[in-house]
């Protein structure tokens, strides 16, 4: 055998193996309820239930649509606010700049569970406990990696380009509008894209802040009504399904920004 | 005149920068300060704080066996976790880095798991781990091994879950690696293999030293992450069975928000800070023996 084909040997036999949890929960999402847990285990449906889709659906929605809301405002303000940030500290002269740039810096060391109690305590001051608030406008004013990002991505552009415009009579914000990040936009959807699955995915956030079920986000509805909800098996794996399908679906399509922007910060873990 | 165009450019800077620096002194730099107090106090969170001194510290290292339990099994999370996705990612990055058509697919598979929720992956998991009808244990059968019970299994739930999150989070260090294994220059292996270098000896001699400071990175991040694992525990196990799985985070959490201890949940917050902040440290100062830069 050529080393080509072992390695698509080995290759495939890692792929399969690894893949195997998600395979068998999109199998189980479409078995009927007495065929999840057979023995010897079954990975095809003998009739796939496709009306589990449409009952789980239909429990989740709410949740679904939070999560959608949440993931919105957060890459849309995040995108702005990093941007804009990113650029005043690329190419902005002004006084306090490294200073605060530093402090900026700085804060990314801190590991977030020093924040989260007066957090708390700050959030339920101002009538924040039990609101969607806490779960995107404290991100979107604090985006440190995106904002060190995107520093990075307008320095790389040639000055150039402003100098021109500048001479035009353009403001700063115009210049930062319609030049500049047309120019970055790689960068930002980098940025986007991480933001999505960070708001997507969190756990913590609506846990400690969100206490009434119908302001619950998708994953963790998913986990306060294990077993409440969901006695059945096949409708928790169709519901777990569809909480993993707009990542992944974003991912495939996005692949090339997410790597970037992982490879860049390594944020994830 | 220059003053006006220099305190107008300020001006201007400062819009730019503004919403992110009023949000960090808000909910990062405030939150800090008052988080020192809040680890002196004695703080339900429902009536005032009541000042405390170190009394929470000395609670914590005196008196609470939950601390230290907490944090040994954090350490064997952590180390357990961080060798296998470090190692493993080390393996599927090897293999991800070969020329072949078709490679990105497999890539993307062994990536999947890193945007997945940790409420679906626990979901799988648990269904996976089931004792009588499970996938693991109903294959092991099938080879004459009677399996654990996993997660209710005191000796076992910790493996379970280091396995879970491997499983989870190998994508990222493969990613990683990739990353520092295509900015090895080819001519290097190239000038190996001249010199009649076996392929084993090409691994050890040029591509690891060289992916040394991809490592470096890689474990400190990974030490960071790992030492704040909570979403797994929180789904699957719950700490369970009896503190097996126990960790650090989980017991903060708990700590504040259902044993309703603010103050002491905010002390138990700084320590994690100073011991992550020393091992990194560490980490920094044994650079030097095992990190190559190059010449």
């Amino acid at each position: 055998m050529g080393r080509a084909a072992l390695l698509y040997v080995v290759l495939a036999v890692l792929a399969i193996a690894f893949a195997v949890p998600l395979i068998w929960m999109v199998s189980a999402s479409l078995k009927p309820e007495n065929e999840v847990m057979s023995l010897p285990p079954t990975f095809i449906p003998s009739t796939p239930l496709w009306s589990n889709y449409v009952e789980a659906f239909h429990t989740v929605l709410p949740f679904f649509w939070n999560s959608s809301k949440l993931a919105f405002l957060n890459v849309v303000f995040l995108l702005l606010f990093a941007s804009l940030a990113g650029y005043g500290f690329a190419r902005l002269p002004f006084r306090g700049k490294n200073i605060a740039f530093a402090s900026l810096l700085a804060t990314a060391m801190i590991p977030g569970i020093i924040y989260l109690i007066p957090q708390y305590i700050l959030y339920r001051e101002i009538g924040w406990i039990d609101t969607h608030y806490p779960l995107w406008i404290p991100r979107v004013l604090t985006p440190v990696f995106g904002t060190f990002l995107l520093r990075q991505a307008f320095m790389s552009i040639p000055r150039e380009l402003e100098e021109a415009a500048k001479i035009d009579g353009a403001n700063a914000f115009t210049i930062y509008w319609r030049i500049m990040l047309p120019n970055v936009k790689p960068a930002l959807a980098a940025v986007g894209v991480m933001t999505f699955m960070d708001s997507w995915n969190d756990l913590f956030g609506p846990l400690i802040f969100v206490n009434s079920q119908e302001l619950q986000t998708l994953p963790l509805a998913l986990a306060l009504f294990q077993g409440e909800y969901f006695t059945q098996t096949n409708l928790m794996m169709a519901s777990a399904t569809i909480s993993v399908i707009p990542p992944l679906v974003l991912f495939v399509v996005a692949q090339k920004y997410f790597v970037q922007g992982v490879t860049m910060t390594g944020i994830r873990g | 005149m220059a003053a006006q165009v220099a305190s107008r450019r300020t001006v201007v800077g400062w819009l730019f920068i503004g919403p992110v620096i009023a949000g960090v002194v808000a909910f990062q730099f405030v939150p800090v300060v008052v988080s020192v107090y809040a680890s002196l106090t004695d703080w339900s969170g429902l009536s005032a704080p009541r000042f405390a001194g170190i009394a929470n510290y000395l609670e914590l290292f005196t008196k609470d066996p939950l601390f230290y339990l907490t944090l040994r099994n954090t350490a064997v999370f952590t180390l357990g976790s961080v060798v296998l996705s470090v190692g493993f990612g080390l393996v599927l990055a090897l293999l991800g880095n070969e020329k072949l058509p078709g490679i990105g697919i497999f890539k993307a598979a062994f990536f999947a798991p890193v945007v997945t929720n940790s409420v679906a992956v626990g979901f799988v998991w648990f269904w996976l781990y089931q004792p009588e009808n499970g996938l693991i244990n109903g294959f092991l059968a099938q080879a004459n091994i009677e399996g654990p019970t996993w997660l209710t299994s005191n000796s076992w739930a910790m493996i379970a879950v280091i396995i879970v999150a491997v499983w989870q989070g190998v994508g990222y260090p493969m990613l990683i690696l990739l990353a520092g294994l295509q900015s090895i220059p080819d001519s290097l292996h190239e000038a190996a293999r001249i010199d009649g270098a076996s392929a084993w000896s090409r691994f050890w001699r040029v591509t690891l030293p060289l992916l040394t400071p991809s490592l470096f990175f890689l474990t400190i991040m990974q030490f960071i992450t790992s030492f704040q694992i909570f979403g797994i525990i929180f789904v699957m196990t719950h700490g369970g069975p009896a503190n097996a799985t126990n960790v650090y985070i989980y017991q903060v959490y708990q700590s504040a928000f259902s044993f309703g201890r603010l103050g002491y949940a905010a002390a138990m917050g700084w320590i994690l800070f100073v011991i992550v902040g020393l091992v990194t440290f560490l980490q920094w100062r044994l650079e030097k023996r095992w990190v190559f830069y190059g010449e």
